[in-house]
């Protein structure tokens, strides 16, 4: 939902600092995923990530989730799917070029960014070509996966 | 300026220790030149003769032309042809690409086409939104944006391989180029975006329409703290305006065009706006050329692109460099063909 995506990136300091625990969390009980298959987990958890994101982000579920180094806004909510800075069409009052009644997702994400320590930093990492397959799955059982070693 | 090594149009220059590509703009850069691009519109027609004819009118003016790919999301001749049109006969185009309407797939496969048939300036755009253009219906693409685009080409370039990792044979020698708007939101994070812009691969950029002076200031000091002045050459694009009308109509209706208030009230003003926007023009590129890391102009002249030779020609920022044109050095004294030249 639109309002509550701002109050998210309103609240980027906050977000991020309970999702570093939710990660370690999420991690710390590998054994336990692993025992219940990783395969089998995949379409319950997307289902949940899906609910959560959803409302907190209008999370488009890209399976590579990058909210942490975009001030928590979706990049994915930007018409022309920027992963990596605003476009040069934003308007002067910092909307969006394609969607005028939207705020720009990158106007916010540097907002939502300098709200996170470090955030401007992540900001600044060239994130590489997204992988289109990914589209649907759960970011959060494959950065536990990239953190394990686990193959996926 | 005169190389003694100039070839055969159509066929590449050497390339020159240091030099990434054989192309005659980056040469004139890394001369220390100020360097002088422009923009070619390309027709909608199947007809070579008109990308010819509207290449003509710069010659002598610019040392690169840009082929611009799908401007405003508006159907045109591919500027993958256009391009391959003006190499033809030796000019130095830009190939801009936008990650609007191909997927990485065909965006790959352009930049190696492009570089065999003689592109060595390739800018990588995002490129507008389809709902801005004549095609409102089409699918949006957006597979790679401007950054990834880049690290993509480079990828071609440097490491020989696509993205996929798959070995290519001959790697593309172009110059990789970015386009930057200093001059909307958000502002403050401009130049650190041209600093990524730089680390994906950019090596010249070319800004959008800049009509308030100030701000560019601004923006080339944030640049110059990051210690980006000996990265990156940065070329600021510029314009004449043809009336107060024309100008109000710009920033509302083209994205991403700050025009100041003042700028439309001068022309507003004017007894002849036209001649006034080419003076305002002008003195733009004068001002320009004066802030410190500032490396050439991009001169933007949609529909008018008849005054973009007499504008430079006024500028004086050549300072009496003519920039290769087919022809030039069989003529006999080398000079501005006088039958195109528009007067000053």
């Amino acid at each position: 939902m639109y309002s509550v995506r701002l109050w998210s990136v309103r609240h980027a300091r906050g977000l991020n600092a309970f999702y570093r625990g939710f990660e370690s969390a999420l991690v710390a009980l590998h054994p336990l995923w692993k025992l219940l298959g990783y395969q089998r987990l995949e379409r319950p958890v997307a289902v949940i990530e899906r609910s959560v994101k959803g409302v907190l982000f209008d999370c488009k579920m890209c399976g590579q989730c990058i909210l942490s180094s975009t001030g928590m806004s979706c990049p994915m909510n930007c018409p022309k799917n920027l992963r990596n800075g605003p476009c040069g069409g934003v308007r002067a009052n910092g909307n969006c070029e394609v969607r005028p009644e939207m705020k720009c997702v990158w106007v916010q994400a540097v907002a939502g960014s300098e709200r996170i320590p470090g955030g401007t930093e992540a900001l600044s990492r060239v994130q590489v070509a997204i992988d289109r397959r990914l589209q649907g799955r759960s970011s959060w059982l494959r950065v536990v996966r990239e953190h394990t070693g686990e193959p996926g | 300026m005169n190389f003694e090594d100039e070839p055969v149009p159509g066929y590449p220059l050497p390339i020159l220790a240091g030099h990434t590509s054989p192309g005659r703009l980056e040469r004139v850069l890394r001369a220390g030149q100020f360097a002088v691009t422009t923009e070619l519109a390309p027709p909608d027609s199947a007809d070579p003769e008109e990308v010819y004819q509207r290449a003509r009118i710069f010659h002598g003016y610019v040392d690169a032309i840009n082929a611009t790919d799908g401007s405003g999301a508006n159907c045109h001749m591919s500027s993958l042809a256009v391009c391959a049109l003006l190499t033809r006969v030796g000019y130095a185009p830009v190939m801009q690409i936008s990650c609007r309407d191909k997927n990485r797939i065909a965006i790959q496969g352009d930049i190696l086409g492009g570089a065999a048939m003689g592109v060595c300036n390739v800018l990588c755009l995002t490129g507008d939104g389809v709902s801005s253009g004549d095609h409102p219906q089409a699918l949006p693409v957006f597979d790679l944006d401007s950054m990834s685009l880049l690290a993509t080409a480079r990828t071609l370039r440097d490491e020989h391989r696509f993205l996929s990792g798959r070995k290519i044979t001959h790697a593309p020698r172009v110059l990789l180029g970015a386009a930057e708007n200093p001059f909307i939101p958000p502002t403050d994070w401009r130049a650190q975006r041209l600093a990524k812009k730089v680390d994906a691969g950019a090596q010249f950029i070319q800004t959008q329409y800049c009509y308030d002076v100030p701000m560019l200031k601004t923006f080339m000091r944030r640049v110059e703290d990051l210690g980006l002045l000996g990265k990156v050459f940065i070329l600021v694009g510029v314009g004449p305006l043809r009336s107060a009308k024309a100008g109000e109509w710009m920033r509302t209706h083209v994205p991403g065009i700050h025009i100041p208030d003042s700028v439309i009230a001068r022309l507003a003003g004017a007894a002849d706006p036209a001649r006034e926007g080419r003076n305002l023009c002008i003195e733009l590129i004068q001002e320009i050329r004066a802030i410190h890391g500032v490396c050439g102009a991009h001169v933007m002249a949609y529909r008018q692109e008849e005054s973009v030779a007499d504008i430079i020609d006024r500028s004086g920022v050549l300072g009496g460099r003519i920039p290769w044109y087919p022809g030039r050095d069989s003529e006999p004294n080398s000079n501005r063909p006088n039958s195109i030249r528009t007067g000053s």
